[in-house]
């Protein structure tokens, strides 16, 4: 069943034409990697989606709700949660209550908050540090904590804005386990990432997006092959090297 | 802690016995201060949407009261909640403006200082109103009428304000609302996008506060016994307000009663004795001082330093 579907989306900003005629489809369980290089319009995209910006044409539609207009809240209310590219915490508040306040989008009980708080960090192995400051965690557990924050609004679908960007090898490998863990759990995921192994290994499908437009979009192998795909991130010389 | 804060209380509660008429003013100020910076707090300190424009709450409760009981010979008791509610109105106004348009930081504080000055103009120009010279409301000594010859009762009104804007403020900090507050101040879009409808919660935030300090309007002018609109409308006043949860820690329940025991008293002690000295007016230089030196060395507030040194005690 289709989850997320966009079609000819569009956003400019001046002079740039960050989204370009964007039509796309994410199917209930599946990874989407979102991949392009930088200033594709990627982010602009979840944006989009996710109720931020407005776009200036096209049509977003969540199950069978249009979510053109919707502000991020009830785009949140309606399952479907995003995170940032650079990890937004709460720092001056702990790490429960900054999971808490996600909890608090399906329950206005602050102990059933809490509990449901205290199962996502145990999901993404930081129940540990959740009587911390969220300001003193290190970059590798803020992406985590950016991640249980998302999954404790119960998403069923989670827009993830490069959660693996500066993470080491080994810090990566876990979060494509979790990510791999969460997505089995039934929560579709449309990911954006630069790091490839990740989302080769990750993703279903993998879509491309150069300049705004959708380029590629396909199984992950046939399109790290597509000659256009090699041309947008190498250049035209590279294309045929491989 | 908690046993502390309940001898603290018994004090309070035995204190006017023992003290002289000229103390027990300056303990009715600190309550009074305490409990409008708390309801300041609220809004300022705990969703971080600056205001220095909450004397127009406190003006807009104390003339609907003092006008309704004038005029109708409405008891303030129960004027105080209509002016409370007229106070929420205005809080509604203002935050909707400013929070629909996404006016944030300076902004939004700039939107408050026009909105008070507003307030204070057209009560200055309003004849009903007294205009320039204000109200003043003449003393029957009926308690029905909020008026006491004993000031040991304004004394325990003030108390009771102050403790109920602490239940208050103890009880939302409980509650999702707290906790969305919270998220608002650190990062707005970040709390939008985990489901947090932020326009909805400032402007709830606004409309309690409001409503609080409008409530606090009432016991200003039946303690003042008048009311102008320079004073009751004025920066001056709203500065007053905001200091003390500034000083004492704003964004936590202790901060604007611990801020407004360590700035009344001083503002008193330094207004009196280099007053007598015939040095009228250094005592704002003082006052000066001792808040850029608060700023600097407690940027925080005094009870999150005061707190942080009692755990590091204990766990040593």
């Amino acid at each position: 069943m289709r989850l997320l579907g966009i079609r000819a989306l569009s956003k400019r900003f001046g002079g740039l034409q960050a989204v370009d005629g964007l039509t796309l489809a994410l199917e209930e369980g599946e990874v989407l990697g979102l991949i392009g290089p930088n200033g594709a319009g990627k982010t602009t995209a979840f944006h989009l989606i996710s109720g931020f910006l407005a776009p200036d044409a096209g049509e977003i539609h969540f199950r069978d709700r249009s979510l053109v207009g919707l502000r991020p809240h009830q785009v949140c209310h309606l399952g479907l949660t995003r995170t940032f590219q650079i990890a937004r915490p709460f720092p001056h508040l702990s790490v429960l209550e900054n999971v808490k306040v996600g909890a608090f989008a399906r329950t206005a009980s602050s102990r059933e908050a809490a509990a449901k708080a205290g199962r996502a960090l145990e999901e993404v192995g930081l129940l540990a540090k959740a009587g911390g400051r969220a300001g003193e965690l290190t970059l590798a557990e803020r992406k985590r904590l950016e991640l249980a924050r998302a999954l404790a609004t119960d998403p069923s679908l989670l827009l993830l804005d490069e959660v693996m960007a500066g993470l080491s090898a080994v810090e990566t490998e876990r979060i494509v386990e979790l990510i791999r863990a969460i997505n089995a759990r039934g929560v579709s995921i449309l990911l954006i990432e630069h790091v490839m192994r990740a989302v080769m290994s990750l993703s279903h499908r993998v879509a491309v997006l150069n300049y705004g437009q959708l380029i590629a979009e396909g199984p992950p192998a046939q399109v790290a092959n597509a000659p256009n795909v090699i041309e947008a991130y190498l250049g035209e010389e590279y294309v045929g090297v491989s | 802690m908690k046993w502390l804060l309940g001898i603290a209380l018994l004090i309070l509660l035995v204190l006017p016995n023992f003290l002289g008429s000229y103390l027990l003013t300056v303990f009715i100020f600190i309550f009074f201060y305490a409990y409008l910076g708390q309801a300041w707090n609220l809004l300022g300190g705990y969703g971080g949407q600056i205001s220095l424009g909450h004397a127009a709450f406190v003006g807009v409760g104390a003339y609907t009261s003092t006008y309704l009981a004038m005029t109708y010979r409405l008891s303030p008791w129960i004027g105080m909640f209509i002016g409370g509610a007229a106070a929420a109105l205005l809080g509604a106004v203002i935050g909707y403006l400013g929070f629909r348009f996404g006016l944030r930081g300076f902004y939004f504080i700039l939107l408050t200082v026009a909105f008070a000055e507003i307030c204070r103009l057209i009560v200055a120009h309003l004849e009903a109103l007294g205009g320039a010279l204000g109200l003043f409301i003449t003393f029957t000594g009926d308690p029905w009428q909020f008026q006491f010859s004993d000031n040991r009762y304004y004394y325990y009104i003030a108390l009771g304000l102050m403790l109920a804007s602490m239940g208050i403020v103890a009880a939302v900090e409980r509650t999702r609302m707290g906790t969305y507050l919270t998220a608002v101040r650190e990062d707005e879009d970040a709390s939008e996008a985990l489901g947090v409808n932020t326009f909805g919660t400032k402007l709830a935030a606004i409309v309690l506060s409001a409503f609080l300090t409008g409530v606090g309007g009432t016991f200003y002018a039946n303690y003042l016994f008048s009311l102008q609109p320079n004073t009751a409308f004025g920066i001056p006043l709203s500065v007053e307000i905001i200091l003390r949860p500034i000083v004492g820690g704003s964004g936590t329940l202790m901060g604007p009663i611990l801020g407004s025991f360590i700035l009344s008293p001083l503002a008193e002690l330094s207004r009196s004795y280099l007053a007598r000295g015939g040095l009228s007016g250094v005592h704002l230089i003082v006052y000066g001082s001792l808040l850029i030196a608060v700023v600097l060395f407690f940027p925080r507030g005094a009870y999150p330093y005061l707190r942080d040194l009692f755990r590091k005690r204990g766990a040593a």
